[in-house]
């Protein structure tokens, strides 16, 4: 056990020490070995540096659990890596509050593949959750290391679709390394460690607070190379990862929508202040410069292998969510006729049925 | 010397005939009422005592002691009141002995002679007609509901004084005669005509109400959810004689026969609130009555705004869905009560009730998940069809073109009970709905190109084999309303859209 890394470890578990005021004590005393031993005295004499601050660094407890808490971050397959290590992703260097470590639990993204941010909404629309599911599956499958939080909606759409296309796909958490929130997303979370990377910057059993998940953002918007928002309202924590996209000097694509749909105007004013509009993975390939081999036909296209009555049920379903009921009304099909019909293009993959009796096209592979 | 005459009490939905045996002897003078009584029959003894005197008759001064047997049952209720005055009145030699034979009196006393309604006549002279009786004696208000059974004399009695008054030459009490089994006629008001649109609803109303399916209908507010289902009453085969009489009697005994309807003339349409509790679902009290589940034998029992009762009292539907009736054990005894009904249940898909429309739903999708995790996946297993219904538009409002009439869907589902009819001959089941995984076997074959059907979405949906069988019941409704001895590809995809919900589709958030 490197003596170094538990050091780190209780640094970087130190609630009140947060990215600025580490610098801070690093700058003042060289190495984490030099902050343990400071005297309150010497501590006093720092700016930046509180009562409180003091107090949480000179805690009487720590010399008995520094060992212990870094044991058990080496027991759960976590590793620690900090601004001292040659691992430590450069592109976080530039970024303001740096991040003084992070928790790895599986890899770091591959800085010589590029990588895309695919963040939105996370109550969205099955739209959104479409194509959000398109993206990452296709821009997995050229290679493109997929980004994202982990939250309902569109994070866990986008890193199941990474699953599927097999390139690595990072989850950036706003959480304790080990804090899996949603809890729904368990699976995910146990898939994304095996086949790419979980990252926090908050240590064990860190719960998820508020602030912490714009914090994130900046570790998201940090690592890649381009941010995809998906769907955003007009007040989203997906702007701010696109916020500090801008900052970083990253690209931002934003998907379009239609005036007045409330989960497309924060999207619409990203391209309004410049953002790229993008309407398939080509695109974002196009802009990464990578070869493009992107499969799946766009929305409009007719599958010419179905028939004639199937094709007339296509024709009336969109990517927005229809009800049976209005779809027997546009076709002049009878319920039962329909019923058998959707279910058979569901099961050959044409239709997709969002909830109950509501179904939307599916794009399709080509 | 010793005299007795007959009553009757009500356990679960049927009667009891109880005797009541009267000693009156010389000795200090007294009037001891014995026989397991609950402090209102026990009570019995002033009332018998003072309306006796009342209606012009005297108690002699000697020892009276009067028995309710068998004394191990115990006995609740008034209904001995007047049987116990008779008893007595011919003890005192104020009318023969022979009026007691073969005759059951029935009625509670008021202190000034005059005879109340009880509730349970109907079950109790039913009873007593299977036992042999060849008359009864019943309150006035509850005549006509005891006329209905036949095979028996029953007189409806106003007062102790006129009774005795027949029994002794005096006077005339006329025998009620049996009313003519008419049934309601078709209300103008409630007809599926009405229901404008919803093809699809009313699709999953017409099978689930053919082969007694229970029904789930999600959908956003305003959608006429409870519209369609008030009106599924309409569409089920008219009631026959014994299948009023029975529902009568449950009706009797929960005091909802009165005057006007003396027995049920139509299908029973009950909808309970949801802030009902488990003993008036599921019957029950301490006093053992039944519940709403048991008013609703024979006909639909309606919980619109499932998610918002009470858990615990929705789990207890579970065991009663299986079987078909409910069985109540108390200290002194258990009640077994029917509950063969329909159960149809109404919800929103969400709190807002918007779902799956993101432009007006809200709710995040942990709330749309606990919203049905309200519901346990047990009970949700037991819906076989679950349809959502849609918002109403303008179009459909305007419409001036009726839907079909409710007489028209009748027919259908009458043709589709009857092919169940013949099927289960054999059976101790009547519906679809009722079948057994054993029975599936061997009516629900399906053929190969059905079989490949089932396994693609058997692997697709990540179905239970709860909910595989389910699939297989509806198509075979579906298929016998088709007049289809066959289950064929298109039934049972129907069948497969009507599947209950998919943990998969709700909150899809989680797994994409």
């Amino acid at each position: 056990m490197s003596q170094q890394k538990v050091l780190e470890n209780w640094l970087a578990g130190i609630n009140e020490i947060g990215p600025i005021k580490a610098k801070v004590l690093l700058d003042a005393f060289g190495c984490e070995e030099g902050i343990w031993n400071a005297t309150k005295g010497e501590l006093e004499k720092l700016e930046k540096i509180n009562e409180k601050d003091i107090a949480a660094l000179l805690d009487e407890k720590r010399k008995v659990v520094v060992a212990e808490e870094y044991e058990k971050l080496s027991q759960k397959g976590i590793r620690i890596v900090s601004i001292h290590d040659e691992d430590y992703p450069e592109s976080l260097r530039v970024i303001d509050k740096m991040p003084y470590a992070l928790y790895v639990r599986g890899a770091l993204p591959d800085v010589h593949k590029a990588s895309i941010a695919i963040v939105g909404a996370r109550t969205c629309t099955p739209y959104g959750r479409e194509i959000a599911s398109w993206f990452g599956r296709e821009l997995s499958k050229a290679g493109v290391q997929v980004i994202s939080g982990m939250a309902y909606g569109i994070d866990s759409v986008a890193h199941n679709a990474a699953l599927e296309g097999k390139t690595p796909t990072f989850a950036v958490l706003g959480s304790g390394i080990d804090v899996c929130y949603p809890k729904e997303n368990f699976n995910l979370y146990m898939e994304i460690c095996k086949q790419g990377g979980v990252i926090s910057e908050y240590g064990l059993g860190v719960p998820g607070k508020a602030f912490q998940f714009p914090m994130r953002n900046r570790i998201i918007s940090g690592l890649c190379d381009g941010v995809l928002v998906v769907e955003a309202r007009k007040r989203s924590g997906s702007l701010i990862t696109a916020d500090f996209a801008l900052e970083h000097g990253k690209s931002v694509f934003a998907l379009p929508g239609r005036i007045g749909d409330v989960f497309s105007e924060g999207c619409l004013n990203l391209i309004k202040q410049g953002a790229e509009p993008v309407t398939e993975p080509g695109d974002i390939l196009k802009s990464f410069q990578m070869e493009q081999i992107v499969r799946g036909k766009m929305i409009n296209a007719e599958p010419c292998e179905l028939d004639t009555p199937e094709k007339i049920l296509y024709a009336s379903l969109s990517l927005e969510p229809k009800h049976i009921e209005t779809i027997v009304e546009e076709t002049g099909f009878l319920v039962t006729e329909c019923l058998a019909l959707l279910l058979k293009m569901e099961l050959d993959g044409f239709v997709n049925q969002t909830s109950q009796n509501w179904y939307t096209r599916k794009i399709i592979e080509g | 010397m010793f005299f007795q005459s007959y009553s009757a009490i009500i356990q679960g939905i049927d009667a009891h005939i109880i005797s009541v045996e009267v000693d009156v002897c010389d000795g200090l003078p007294m009037f001891s009422l014995v026989g397991l009584l609950s402090s209102e029959t026990r009570e019995a003894k002033d009332r018998v005592r003072i309306s006796i005197r009342n209606s012009g008759f005297k108690i002699p001064t000697k020892h009276i002691t009067v028995n309710l047997s068998p004394a191990d049952i115990r006995k609740d209720g008034t209904a001995f009141d007047l049987a116990i005055s008779m008893a007595l009145l011919c003890a005192f030699g104020y009318i023969p002995k022979d009026c007691l034979e073969h005759t059951l009196f029935i009625g509670e006393l008021s202190l000034d002679g005059s005879v109340k309604g009880i509730n349970g006549v109907l079950p109790m002279v039913y009873g007593a007609k299977k036992e042999g009786f060849l008359r009864c004696f019943v309150p006035k208000d509850n005549a006509k509901e005891a006329a209905l059974v036949k095979g028996i004399e029953v007189y409806g009695v106003d007062t102790l004084g006129e009774l005795v008054d027949y029994f002794i030459g005096g006077g005339e009490i006329f025998q009620v005669k049996s009313p003519d089994f008419t049934l309601e006629k078709e209300k103008e008001t409630i007809d599926f005509s009405d229901v404008l649109g919803q093809e699809n609803v009313k699709r999953a109303v017409e099978v689930a109400v053919s082969g007694m399916h229970n029904l789930l209908i999600l959908g956003p507010p305003g959608a006429g959810k409870t519209m369609i289902a008030k009106r599924i009453p309409t569409i089920m085969p008219e009631l026959s004689f014994e299948e009023s009489l029975e529902i009568s009697k449950i009706y009797s005994i929960s005091g909802l026969l009165n005057e006007e309807q003396s027995y049920v003339k139509e299908r029973p349409f009950r909808s309970p609130h949801h802030s009902i509790t488990a003993p008036s679902l599921i019957g029950g009290g301490a006093m053992a009555k039944p519940g709403e589940i048991s008013l609703s034998e024979g006909g639909v029992l309606f919980l619109d705004e499932l998610p918002e009762f009470n858990s615990n009292t929705l789990e207890m539907l579970r065991q009663p869905l299986e079987e078909r009736k409910v069985t109540i054990s108390r200290l002194q005894g258990s009640y077994t009560y029917p509950a063969n009904f329909m159960l149809v249940g109404a919800m929103n898909p969400c709190k807002c009730g918007y779902y799956p429309d993101r432009t007006r739903c809200h709710c995040s999708e942990h709330q749309v998940k606990r919203y049905l995790g309200k519901i346990s996946r047990p009970f949700l297993d037991r819906m076989d069809l679950c349809v959502e219904a849609s918002e109403m538009k303008f179009q459909d409002l305007a419409l001036k073109e009726k839907g079909e009439s409710s007489k028209d869907i009748r027919e259908r589902v009458k043709q589709a009970r009857e092919i169940q009819k013949k099927r289960f001959e054999k059976e101790s089941i009547r519906f679809n709905g009722e079948m057994s995984a054993k029975m599936l076997e061997r009516y629900c074959q399906v053929g190969e190109k059905e079989q490949m059907l089932l396994e693609r979405i058997f692997a697709k949906f990540e179905l239970s084999a709860r909910s595989y069988h389910r699939i297989l019941k509806v198509a075979r409704t579906i298929a016998d309303l088709d007049a289809s001895e066959k289950i064929t590809v298109a039934h049972l995809s129907e069948a497969i859209c009507y599947r209950g919900i998919d943990a998969k589709y709700w909150g899809g958030g989680m797994t994409a």
